[in-house]
């Protein structure tokens, strides 16, 4: 094949993937874009291969159609609940892959090897394996067999950057092997590599909690990406180049747009500053808590309230006497307005009345829809609601979620047309105009503490302004603080009612 | 000149792609991040290549786990994303169902 033949082709299947993209920018055409984004994909395989003119290699065929086996099955398997632990899997197996590819480079398979493809290779195959370790702890992390805690270790920079420093001397050396070049001990240098990275990954990965794993993902998978264009340097494949640029600037996008969702830096985040904040709180106001223990009691409440009450008020005690004596006050308001709730049965006819009368509703779904798996009953109280004709709407904050639009993918699963999904920006002002506002399962991005509480890791979010809305119906598991370890003032306001426990169940008393 | 015009390549591409995939509605966002996703198997083309080049039996091994690697990246991708699309439906077309 001519060389002019395959940039044509090669172009024209670059540009069917793009075009794929811009279908995308509407939910109408978007599964027509990821259909056209498929094909064109194995346009290019079918190309490379006859390009090389190894399109009859069996070894080959056996084992793509063994890969898409596998990548089918889970693809059909996977529950919408697992899908933010799926999609780190499989992007950690993209970034594998482009590891992979980089030590066979290494190792000298390939004959002519420049000193570019050879630092291509070692680059790809840090970035590669980086993508693999840190998208394996990600998935692991999201799939809660790992705890979703920023986990901390002992002198976790100095790991950190000794690492850091070890890996560039790999390199360095790597590098000078391309003119001392001999098979073993580039395998053995690749080996340690390869450790070296995973490491990395791993203890790169760690420190990010739960809440910012959006972010995360987003930004491994822009790695994935990148990893795949760097193979392509180490190879002079210009259409690997080219999609692996692509896909490393979507994951840049989606990191930009959950950093400023969240207001955080980049840095910030990776560093798993929220963390430091939310230690420190945890480690004060013992006593406070353990003299607030018999009026508990006395509430005869259940022991999760009891220590979200406790966790609500560790957050103030570092500021003052005045603010601690404010912050008692306000948890036994917040821990007796549930009891009231779940034992009058006048509240639930309150309950019901206001929804009654409620002409416009907006439903503001959070990270716990998704954890009691409450989805069906939002579906449910949504056709009730739309039944008695009136105005609802669902507020989706960019961040709610453990990946970029997450709450938007779990309520297309019920079938809520997605028209009446709106984004921050878009509905923001109509909360003071909206008669209620149920909530469920969202805290951090509903706290009005990010306008005020200067101090805190949410200062400045932008958030959902439920709190102006006339009435608000909160079906929350408890009140202990969400995330961000910093409680949410909006608990405290008269208009709220609080249900706790499993949304699940709680939400029946208004459907 | 071939690794010149390798990295024009890339930086082309890279911009194209930002600016189209930012006019994304973030209501997509989870599709559009695992059809990304999805793409990122590319390198299945490097692998392909590599393999089929390689002489050692430990290169052919690294080789074919690299494809099947990919290739479930790419196929596995591609059918989340399918499935998620299809889900997303306007008011009349959830009625008519």
């Amino acid at each position: 094949m001519s060389v002019t033949l395959y940039y044509i082709l090669g172009l024209i299947l670059v540009f069917g993937i793009i075009w794929g993209i811009r279908l995308m920018n509407s939910p109408k055409t978007a599964a027509r874009g990821n259909l056209l984004g498929a094909v064109s994909l194995m346009g290019t395989v079918l190309l490379t291969l006859y390009k090389n003119e190894i399109l009859g290699s069996s070894l080959l065929w056996v084992s793509m159609i063994l890969g898409s086996i596998i990548g089918y099955y889970i693809a059909v398997k996977v529950t919408m609940l697992k899908m933010p632990q799926m999609i780190a899997l499989l992007n950690g197996l993209g970034g594998g892959a482009s590891g992979l590819v980089a030590i066979m480079i290494l190792t000298g398979s390939q004959g002519d090897v420049d000193l570019f493809n050879r630092g291509a290779a070692v680059l790809a195959m840090l970035v590669g394996w980086i993508t693999f370790s840190g998208s394996m702890i990600a998935a692991a992390k999201l799939a809660q067999k790992l705890s979703q805690r920023p986990t901390h270790l002992k002198g976790h920079s100095v790991i950190l950057n000794v690492t850091s420093v070890f890996i560039c001397m790999l390199i360095v050396l790597l590098l000078m092997g391309s003119t001392a070049g001999s098979f073993g001990s580039s395998l053995f240098l690749s080996l340690l590599m390869l450790v070296a990275s995973l490491f990395w990954g791993v203890i790169f990965t760690i420190r990010v909690g739960g809440a910012d794993m959006p972010i995360t993902i987003s930004l491994l998978n822009s790695l994935s990406g990148l990893a795949g264009a760097i193979a392509g340097f180490a190879i002079y494949d210009p259409i690997l180049v080219a999609v692996g640029g692509i896909v490393g600037a979507a994951g840049l996008i989606l990191t930009q747009v959950m950093c400023k969702a969240m207001n955080r830096s980049l840095m910030n985040v990776l560093t798993g500053k929220t963390a430091v904040a939310s230690n420190k709180h945890t480690t004060s106001g013992h006593t406070v808590n353990s003299g607030k223990a018999d009026v508990l009691v006395k509430a005869n409440i259940s022991v999760k309230a009891d220590a979200s009450a406790g966790q609500g008020k560790q957050e103030h005690s570092g500021s003052g006497k005045q603010q601690v004596v404010e912050t008692v006050k306000e948890a036994a308001t917040v821990i007796e307005a549930p009891v009231k709730l779940v034992n009058k049965e006048d509240e639930s006819v309150r309950l019901k009345r206001i929804v009654e009368e409620a002409g416009s509703v907006i439903i503001v779904p959070g990270y716990g829809m998704a954890l009691a798996q409450a989805q069906y009953q939002v579906k449910s109280l949504y056709e009730m609601l739309m039944e008695k004709g009136k105005d609802v709407k669902f507020a989706i904050h960019p961040v709610a979620g453990r990946m970029p639009g997450h709450m938007n993918v779990l309520l297309a699963e019920v079938d809520i047309p997605y028209d009446k999904l709106y984004e921050l920006d878009d509905i923001n002002e109509e909360f003071s105009n909206t008669d209620l506002v149920i909530v469920i399962g969202a805290n951090d991005v509903i706290n009005p503490a990010a306008n005020t509480a200067e101090d805190t890791p949410i200062y400045g979010m932008p958030i959902l302004q439920v709190d102006q809305a006339k009435n608000i119906i909160i079906f929350n598991w408890d009140t202990k603080p969400g995330y961000s370890g910093v409680p949410n003032t909006i608990y405290e306001l008269d208009k709220v009612i609080l249900r706790l426990g499993d949304a699940k169940e709680t939400l029946k008393a208004i459907i | 000149m071939q690794a010149f015009l390798q990295i024009l390549v890339f930086v082309i591409t890279t911009f194209i792609g930002y600016k189209v995939i930012k006019n994304v509605p973030s209501l997509l966002h989870t599709p559009l991040m695992s059809g990304m996703n999805a793409l990122s198997g590319i390198t299945v083309l490097g692998a392909l290549v590599s393999t089929a080049a390689a002489v050692g039996t430990g290169s052919k091994i690294l080789g074919v786990v690299a494809i099947i690697f990919a290739m479930i990246n790419v196929v596995g991708g591609f059918c989340v994303t399918d499935r998620m699309l299809k889900m997303f439906k306007t008011q009349s077309e959830v009625k008519g169902k």
